[in-house]
């Protein structure tokens, strides 16, 4: 019953914004353009506002942060000095430098390779149907859905060393205590597995409408053929899943990137370093300590957004491409 | 033909069992969140752990209504100022990108999704020096605008997919009949983008619901601190009551799963809309 308005949903909208394409030229000329233009700023301007205002104006400020001295007096008082990229040099010259880009390597990675890999097997186990299959989909939702900090604190008291239930199941097989969170060999481990169940469905949802898309005479003709399960997955559902399968990671990259929530409300990117990533280092060096230092910390905010940039240019291409294939 | 159907349903029983299974690996931290929620503070610690709570305890969940009542209304605030903020703003960009092809639409689409790559931290930072400048820190009303940030882009992005697919007849047919820009907005494509408003306002209310980061940075020393906050003061002050911790996720937890159940188609066209287009 839930399976029916799932795939409805999902497809319907793209496939409108795809069919109303063509028609887009013709109207265009019809209709005087000036009028139409001055319609369309207006239902726009309220967009613009909000963009300059509220996106323009806090990232102007991030800037001029990261290249001033902002001390916690000058910050009240007003008259940071202009340091230039002194900030810029103080972070890359920073001994958290090395282990925040090695961690943040390790979490993003890690993280989407699991996921990706998890999310496609289900994808591909569910897209069969099967009596309840579409509530069971329905019900992998949740780790997506609960707040992060719901997640994330479920996971530390299970993860906690004394009276988590991880331990305590393990030392039911015989393993020693492991300090989960406390200890630096594991905390980046710790928090890349709470990462990977909170992306799974994400990952899930959105392969497995991409395998909505794959007509279903494919796999019948592949198993005439005799192909079986395992060989119909890497020649058939693997390939054409191409594109898609792009998307996902590159949108895992992003989401992971920015990650802050779940690493600070689990380990605040301890002990030491060992779970920084550069958006945690950022988050620590303004809010986390009761000493804020915002310039440093914009400065890593701001390497992160060049990050994230890249990343995001490479998305468009891609969503570019695709529209034209 | 039934006998086609049961023959299939004994095949596919143990991919149906499969799935009972996998389900409940993933969901199994929400089951233990519940019973954490429902365990004695004394047995909290017992070893072997508690795997169900037996002697269930609701003084976790009245802990939550005694402290945590004020933390659920600010939440509650600010999602929905959050919704109208968005929608109000997103509904009629979408309608000009989408429908009234506002030249530079393409750059617009640009920029938005460049605006959903830019780490909340990031943000966060620019607030708080714009927000302390005006001394709009600690305000419900600080909170509502920067939490908006984070749905604005998406809701502009998923009206404006939404609208283009109008038919063009409906918008002549209104304009046949002398209906300007706002008259045809307001009175044809508003009524018809019901489906699209719901799934935004979801997402602009889950969102701000969840927010921690724009919370604990913008709205950390405020009177009304909203529910997360609330969650993560207690793990601070009050490491022992684990049972108190859960329950209040629990409590925080009940939009998700009240939209779970109800609006779940919603939810899974908002998460695929931004990421596959065929």
């Amino acid at each position: 019953m839930t399976t029916t308005p799932t795939a409805v949903g999902t497809r319907g909208a793209p496939r409108g914004a795809a069919g109303s394409r063509p028609a887009a030229p013709t109207e265009r000329r019809r209709r005087g353009p000036t009028a139409s233009q001055w319609a369309a700023v207006g239902f726009a301007a309220p967009l613009l506002v909000y963009l300059v205002l509220f996106y323009a104006y806090p990232l102007w400020r991030n800037v001029d942060l990261s290249l001033h001295d902002y001390t916690i007096r000058a910050f009240v008082q007003g008259n940071a000095e202009f340091v230039g990229f002194e900030n810029y040099a103080e972070v890359f010259s920073s001994s958290t430098f090395p282990t925040a880009l090695t961690n943040t390597v390790l979490f993003t990675v890690g993280s989407i390779v699991f996921q990706f890999a998890i999310g496609l097997a289900l994808a591909v186990f569910f897209r069969s149907s099967f009596r309840l299959s579409g509530a069971l989909r329905a019900m992998f939702l949740v780790p997506w859905l609960l707040p992060l900090i719901v997640s994330a604190s479920t996971w530390a008291w299970m993860l906690n060393s004394d009276n988590g239930i991880v331990n305590s199941v393990l030392g039911a097989f015989g393993a020693e205590q492991i300090n989960w969170l406390t200890s630096p060999d594991t905390a980046l481990l710790s928090v890349t597995i709470a990462n990977i169940w909170l992306g799974i469905p994400f990952n899930l949802v959105i392969l497995y409408s991409g395998l909505q898309n794959i007509p279903g005479d494919v796999y019948e003709a592949a198993s005439l053929d005799g192909a079986g399960a395992w060989r119909q997955f890497w020649s058939i559902t693997f390939p054409l899943l191409r594109p898609v399968s792009l998307i996902t990671i590159l949108l895992g990259l992003i989401y992971t990137l920015k990650v802050v929530d779940v690493i600070w409300i689990m380990t605040t990117g301890g002990p030491g370093d060992a779970s920084t990533t550069f958006a945690v280092w950022s988050y620590r060096e303004a809010f986390g300590t009761g000493q804020p230092d915002f310039s440093p910390a914009a400065a890593v905010g701001n390497v992160l957004i060049l990050v994230a940039l890249v990343f995001g240019f490479l998305h468009l291409q891609l969503q570019r491409r695709q529209e034209d294939s | 033909m039934s006998a086609t159907i049961r023959r299939n349903t004994r095949r596919t029983w143990w991919k149906t069992a499969l799935g009972v299974l996998f389900t409940a690996v993933m969901l199994f931290p929400v089951y233990w969140m519940v019973n954490v929620s429902l365990t004695r503070t004394g047995d909290l610690r017992s070893d072997p752990p508690h795997w169900f709570p037996w002697e269930p305890t609701f003084e976790g969940y009245s802990a939550v209504l005694d402290q945590q009542l004020p933390a659920l209304g600010t939440s509650l605030l600010v999602g929905l100022g959050c919704v109208v903020l968005t929608v109000v703003i997103a509904a009629p960009a979408g309608y000009a990108l989408g429908l009234l092809h506002l030249r530079g639409g393409r750059t617009l689409n640009f920029l938005l999704l460049v605006a959903q790559m830019i780490p909340a931290v990031v943000m966060a930072m620019g607030f708080y020096a714009i927000y302390n400048k005006l001394g709009l820190l600690n305000t419900v009303g600080g909170l509502i605008v920067a939490d908006s940030t984070i749905a604005v882009p998406f809701g502009v992005l998923l009206f404006t997919a939404f609208m283009a697919g109008i038919p063009r007849e409906l918008l002549q047919a209104a304009r046949v009949d002398g209906a300007g820009a706002w008259r045809s907005f307001w009175s044809v494509v508003v009524p018809l983008s019901r489906n699209s408003t719901i799934t935004v306002s979801l997402f602009a209310f889950l969102w701000a619901w969840s927010d921690f980061i724009f919370a604990s940075t913008l709205n950390r020393n405020g009177d009304l601190i909203p529910i997360t906050l609330g969650i993560y003061h207690y793990i601070g002050n009050n490491t022992t009551q684990w049972n108190a911790i859960m329950a209040t996720a629990v409590v925080a937890s009940v939009p998700a799963a009240v939209l779970l159940v109800v609006a779940q188609r919603y939810v899974a066209a908002g998460v695929t809309a931004g990421a596959v287009k065929d």
